[in-house]
């Protein structure tokens, strides 16, 4: 029973903690709110409709919705991943790292199951996949390993995070012995599920563009370097603002073996193309379209390089030790690197496959606005969600917010 | 625990309950403004083919019932269940198609497809013929006053009807499956249009329902099949199923009827006495996309 009255502390601080903040603070939110709003009205036009509201068709049938989806669940693995050099390594404020890890990989995971009903023909039917109600098509169905993998990467991360937080909140230590295990088991299932995601898009002979069996460890490669990217500008953020210690050593070394997960991007990324263009088959023309345009038709050609040309530049950035190690320059690399995993996902990963099309017919495609809406609003609705857990982990972690302060306040 | 303490946990508790109904009464709102005629017992429909006969004889009067009012015709939706030894094969003619499309708009009318946004089961292909059956140098928009065009041959694709079909595998709630006749059929009332099955399909001949199906009502086919004509909802995916409300009933598919060359052939892959057996014995056949297994029971022949 004390530990119900403690919890419902836990929450109702919480509550106070995203409630309260400076004037950029309320900025922040309320700017997300607007946006929320205008991209919500967005989505509700595509659910009186239909997707016809989007710019998708039978040719191109998925598009920005599947590609942020698959960005995102990049990027939940990859918070993760960065546990293990914090252990490898022993860095002092693992925990940290950890929780922070876990709660960006808890709203990209909300994040990218957002996209996955935004593109649903019939969300109001989502209750089909449950098993034993509904009926999940397991094994046969990637997409049933992925709502599995996916779900449980959430729960996992919710549950381990939050009951950090909690013992850190009622100034306990937290049981070593069961939640460790589970961190650690965190790190296979990061990369499982951006393994059955790749899988997914893998497994499909239809479309010669996904059929390669380089697209997952492509995947791991490049998420490892989109998710750390945003976590070194976090730690130097909170580093700046609040009491989180990490050292400078650690930031280099983050940005060290993103230079390395770069490079094995990079390599698989040419050892696919070297295959494709030399043997010259009729699997190319997708590359082409990609990179050269086909039939006049270039729109994509140049997000193409410009997400190779930001990879390469970032990945010099991160190699030599001078640039590493400048601040300026890390985080222009950092910046870089997000860029060019977000156009690689999130543009050259869908679009090329499905065109041309199974029929070899070229359609084009481009999001509709209300695409973009629909995803602003899902995109804000995860900042916000980060926002308000980041503030709440920043409080209790580094402000010291804690159940035994709260006592002697309402005594005194 | 003391009794004040209770009775701020009762008040909590009622508090709970209520934001509990309301927040319940909330979604069933929203989803009753989006799915707009949904019924309570349609929301709930299970999988049609877990279903015991009772059951989906229920939803059987229900669909006639609900189509009937709203096309103000007297419609009939079959749930005819395939024929013993029966395996359906199709055969076209490339030699003798003109690409003139009636094929198209025949099937249009037949099963109900929707006018606005159009959808057509049969994509017509012309092929140059110095590039030969070469999907990339195809057009299926060709737009000519008179066809044959005399450079070109015609190619039509429609669903392969595949003996392996990868778009049943990928479903992740079994909606789409392969009837023991060899027809592969969607339960409309399943799909959830996550359209990883059009991703699947190798012959684009999966197509969805971008927004709410519009089928004028003098021009609407009440003779239905549940998994085949039977009018569609937004958001779902549908597919050329040799029209099984025909051809479980004995006729040919309407395109097969319609072909003023004669260059359509249907029939029972399981008798040896069909005409499509008879295709395949005597005629050069080729199926579409050969090296992905799929093996289609469509078989182009010359």
């Amino acid at each position: 029973m004390r530990w119900k009255v403690t919890f419902i502390n836990f929450i109702k601080e919480s509550i106070r903690v995203i409630l309260k903040g400076n004037k950029w603070y309320y900025t922040w939110i309320s700017s997300l709110l607007v946006l929320i709003v205008w991209g919500g009205l967005g989505y509700f036009e595509q659910l009186k409709n239909g997707l016809i509201v989007t710019n998708m068709s039978d040719s191109i049938s998925w598009g920005f919705y599947i590609g942020n989806f698959t960005f995102l669940v990049g990027v939940a693995a990859a918070a993760i991943l960065l546990v293990i050099p914090a252990y490898i390594y022993h860095w002092k404020p693992i925990k940290e790292i950890t929780i922070f890890g876990e709660l960006l990989a808890v709203s990209a995971v909300i994040m990218a199951l957002g996209f996955v009903i935004a593109d649903m023909g019939g969300p109001d039917r989502l209750w089909h996949m449950i098993p034993v109600v509904g009926l999940l098509n397991f094994p046969d169905s990637l997409l049933a390993w992925d709502s599995i993998v996916l779900s449980l990467y959430f729960l996992l991360n919710f549950v381990v995070v939050t009951y950090l937080l909690y013992m850190h909140f009622i100034k306990k230590e937290y049981n070593k012995k069961i939640f460790d295990k589970l961190i650690l088991f965190s790190i296979p299932m990061a990369i499982s599920i951006h393994t059955v995601t790749a899988f997914l898009f893998n497994g499909i002979a239809a479309r010669s563009y996904w059929n390669s069996a380089l697209l997952a460890p492509k995947f791991i490669a490049s998420a490892f370097c989109s998710g750390p990217a945003v976590l070194l500008i976090l730690f130097q953020i909170l580093k700046k603002t609040t009491k989180f210690d990490i050292k400078k050593e650690a930031i280099w070394k983050i940005a060290e073996l993103m230079a390395y997960s770069m490079f094995l991007y990079l390599f698989l990324f040419f050892s696919e193309i070297f295959k494709e263009v030399y043997s010259g088959t009729h699997h190319l023309v997708h590359l082409k379209y990609l990179f050269l345009g086909v039939k006049g038709h270039t729109d994509l050609v140049i997000y193409a390089w410009a997400s190779i040309i930001f990879s390469i530049v970032a990945f010099l950035l991160f190699l030599i030790p001078k640039t590493r190690m400048n601040v300026v320059t890390l985080n222009i690399g950092a910046v870089l690197i997000y860029i060019g995993v977000y156009i690689e996902k999130g543009i050259a990963l869908i679009i090329p496959g499905f065109s041309p099309d199974s029929l070899g017919q070229l359609h084009i495609y481009k999001p509709s606005m209300i695409e973009i809406r629909t995803s602003v609003m899902i995109f804000s609705l995860g900042f916000l969600l980060f926002t308000f857990m980041s503030k709440i982990a920043v409080e209790i972690i580094f402000e010291d917010l804690n159940i035994n302060k709260l006592r002697s306040k309402s005594h005194s | 625990m003391n009794m004040s303490n209770n009775k701020i946990k009762e008040k909590k508790e009622s508090r709970r309950t209520f934001l509990k109904k309301t927040a319940l009464a909330s979604t069933f709102a929203t989803l009753a403004a989006c799915g707009s005629d949904t019924s309570w017992d349609e929301f709930f429909q299970k999988n049609f083919k877990t279903l015991e006969n009772d059951d989906k004889n229920k939803i059987i009067e229900r669909l006639e019932k609900k189509y009937t009012e709203k096309y103000g015709k007297k419609f009939t939706v079959s749930g005819k269940d395939p024929i013993d030894d029966t395996l359906f094969g199709y055969g076209l003619d490339i030699s003798r198609c003109i690409g003139c499309r009636k094929c198209v708009y025949a099937c249009v009318e037949e099963n109900n497809q929707s006018r606005d946004p159009q959808i057509h089961w049969i994509t017509v292909l012309e092929m140059a013929k110095d590039k030969g059956v070469d999907l990339f140098h195809s057009n299926s928009d060709y737009d000519r006053e008179l066809v044959p065009d005399d450079d070109h041959f015609y190619f039509p694709v429609a669903c392969q009807q595949c003996e392996n079909p990868p778009c049943t595998k990928v479903c992740p709630v079994e909606a789409t499956w392969k009837e023991k006749d060899g027809i592969v059929v969607v339960d409309y009332n399943w799909c959830i249009g996550c359209r990883l099955c059009m991703a699947a399909c190798p012959y684009g001949a999966r197509h969805f329902n971008w927004s709410e199906p519009d089928i004028p009502k003098d021009e609407v086919n009440p003779e239905t099949h549940y998994y085949g004509n039977r009018p569609r909802y937004k958001g779902v995916v549908e597919k050329c199923t040799f029209c099984v409300q025909r051809v479980r009933e004995g006729l040919y598919p309407s395109c097969v009827e319609i072909c003023p060359v004669g260059a359509r052939k249907f029939g029972n892959l399981l008798d040896p006495d069909s005409e499509i057996r008879y295709i395949l014995k005597h005629k050069r056949v080729l199926v579409l996309k050969e090296e992905l297994n799929t093996q289609p029971k469509f078989y182009y022949f010359y």
